[in-house]
């Protein structure tokens, strides 16, 4: 297949050192395999995520969005608008959606990228990279790249809340999608059944502000795992891979349990499946280490 | 922004719903609720709040303005999404939240120590400031949110998560000193101040 090309928002997440460091690593060596150029976006800022409302507000939050697609636009036109971030994905294609859908707001929204001399026609597609990874390849594609096969390992396919919903991937449900439990599959492993905690929100950015109430839902969604007999957890979500994964100690201490659950990314095991190693699909960046991955990788 | 707050009071004395139709986010959408309570079952924090979303429509179609935007309800939306998807009359239910909770928060009547609007304005402040969110000054500020003694407390007890992830290279302690940023932080800076000059004249203008 000829080389796909993609104008890509990372996101704060993702840079260097940052909180999902890791999933930007594991996202490059699954690109590379896949023959996938990703044109980061020059200079893109944040897109306020789902917690800068608050003080953002309306105009000045969606302006955030636009400001990247505008800058989109100059440097990758033609090119659809790629986003690893769930959240990061979702603010983008609301707003080009509010701003298509309201032609006041997309007179203001321009009159405010005025001020630094730019200018939005908001027209690339915005999509999140599971949807590449299932439209535009498929998964019989991605599977003639498999490697290793990931033979031996029962995973949970936990969706979560934003590539979930309101948008979601085309052709799943909101209430039981069954892409991610594809993609394991496709990779030689074995996705739990009936994982019932699959869309269950893990608290999102009110991990922080409300952690108590945040890891009662967190540990739901850890148990459900366990009872449905997971080795580890996958997400395609940053904040999901992030709350799943780092407060497994603080909810041992509370609730008694002895959690040690391995929550990855998708490019993860594809990453391992692909043949990288446990460098390459920063294996090396889980607090919770997946041992069983690390294993394959280093076969 | 308590003058704005008595201006609306003034202007909308007889209609809440008009007001917030007017001035918050997806307001024109409340009218639309048909009282089923879907959206208030499936809210996985919806135990959390005072008034379930729901409730929180009927009570805007009361009059009830104080008990609204003074209430800390909307303030416990994670933003899942689930009553967005779930709801029979589409209403955008996410984010009429959203828009009610900073409706209170510009009108300076929402609850003072309510975390989730703390941590919120700390997070716009952070990211407004370089363009890109400082992970660590952000981490920091929320600690200490509280003030020294509940922040000293809170930094001990993430200790060991904050040590996983520097570990794991997921954070770096050199963020203090600046760490990522845009390059044009200045023409980021005219974009938002130009998009809340038009958003503060909108809602002047209502306030008449």
């Amino acid at each position: 297949m000829a080389k796909k090309q993609y104008s890509f928002y990372p996101g704060c997440s993702s840079q260097k050192a940052a909180s999902s460091s890791n999933y930007l690593v594991s996202v490059q060596s699954m690109c590379d395999e896949l023959d996938i150029e990703l044109n980061e976006i020059p200079d893109w800022n944040c897109c306020a995520a789902s917690i800068g409302y608050a003080e953002g507000g309306e105009l000045p939050r969606l302006a955030l969005s636009a400001r990247n697609m505008a800058l989109s636009e100059q440097a990758n036109p033609g090119q659809d608008i790629v986003a690893t971030c769930a959240a990061c994905w979702l603010s983008t294609k609301e707003t080009q959606e509010r701003l298509h859908g309201d032609s006041d707001l997309m007179k203001e929204t321009n009159e405010a990228l005025a001020a630094a001399g730019l200018k939005v026609k908001a027209d690339q597609n915005v999509r999140h990279m599971v949807e590449v990874l299932i439209e535009d390849f498929g998964y019989d594609e991605l599977g003639k790249h498999v490697k290793k096969p990931l033979e031996g390992i029962k995973i949970a396919g936990y969706v979560g809340c934003q590539t979930n919903r309101p948008f979601g991937i085309v052709g799943e449900s909101y209430e039981n999608p069954k892409y991610l439990d594809k993609l394991v599959e496709t990779m030689g492993a074995e996705p739990v059944e009936k994982y019932d905690k699959k869309v269950q929100c893990c608290g999102g950015a009110l991990a922080f502000s409300e952690p108590e109430k945040s890891q009662a839902l967190i540990k739901d969604i850890i148990e459900a795992a366990y009872d449905g007999g997971a080795d580890m957890i996958v997400t395609p979500c940053p904040v999901c891979q992030m709350n799943v994964e780092v407060y497994q100690d603080h909810i041992n201490a509370k609730y008694n349990t002895k959690f040690k659950m391995p929550v990855v990314y998708y490019s993860t095991l594809m990453s391992v499946a692909y043949g990288k190693n446990a460098k390459e699909a920063a294996l090396d960046g889980h607090i919770v280490r997946a041992k069983k991955l690390e294993d394959i990788a280093n076969k | 922004m308590s003058e704005l707050n008595t201006a609306m009071v003034e202007k909308y004395r007889n209609s809440f719903l008009k007001e917030v139709e007017a001035n918050v986010e997806e307001g024109d959408w409340v009218k639309m609720c048909m009282q089923c309570g879907v959206c208030s079952g499936s809210c996985p924090f919806g135990p959390h709040w005072a008034h379930p979303p729901q409730e929180i429509f009927m009570m805007i179609r009361a009059g009830k303005r104080e008990e609204v935007l003074t209430s800390d309800s909307m303030w416990m939306c994670t933003s899942c999404y689930n009553c967005v998807v779930r709801c029979p009359r589409e209403l955008p239910i996410t984010h009429i939240m959203h828009g009610l909770a900073n409706y209170a928060h510009r009108l300076g009547i929402a609850p003072k120590e309510q975390p989730t609007r703390k941590f919120a304005t700390l997070f716009w402040k952070n990211l407004a400031k370089k363009g890109r969110v400082n992970e660590l000054t952000l981490g920091l500020g929320l600690y200490f949110m509280n003030g020294i003694g509940p922040g000293i407390k809170t930094a001990l007890k993430m200790k060991n998560i904050g040590l996983g992830m520097m570990k794991t290279k997921r954070m770096n302690p050199m963020e203090i000193l600046g760490g990522h940023g845009c390059k044009d932080v200045s023409g980021l800076h005219a974009i938002l101040a130009k998009a809340r000059e038009i958003e503060d004249a909108k809602m002047k203008k209502f306030a008449g």
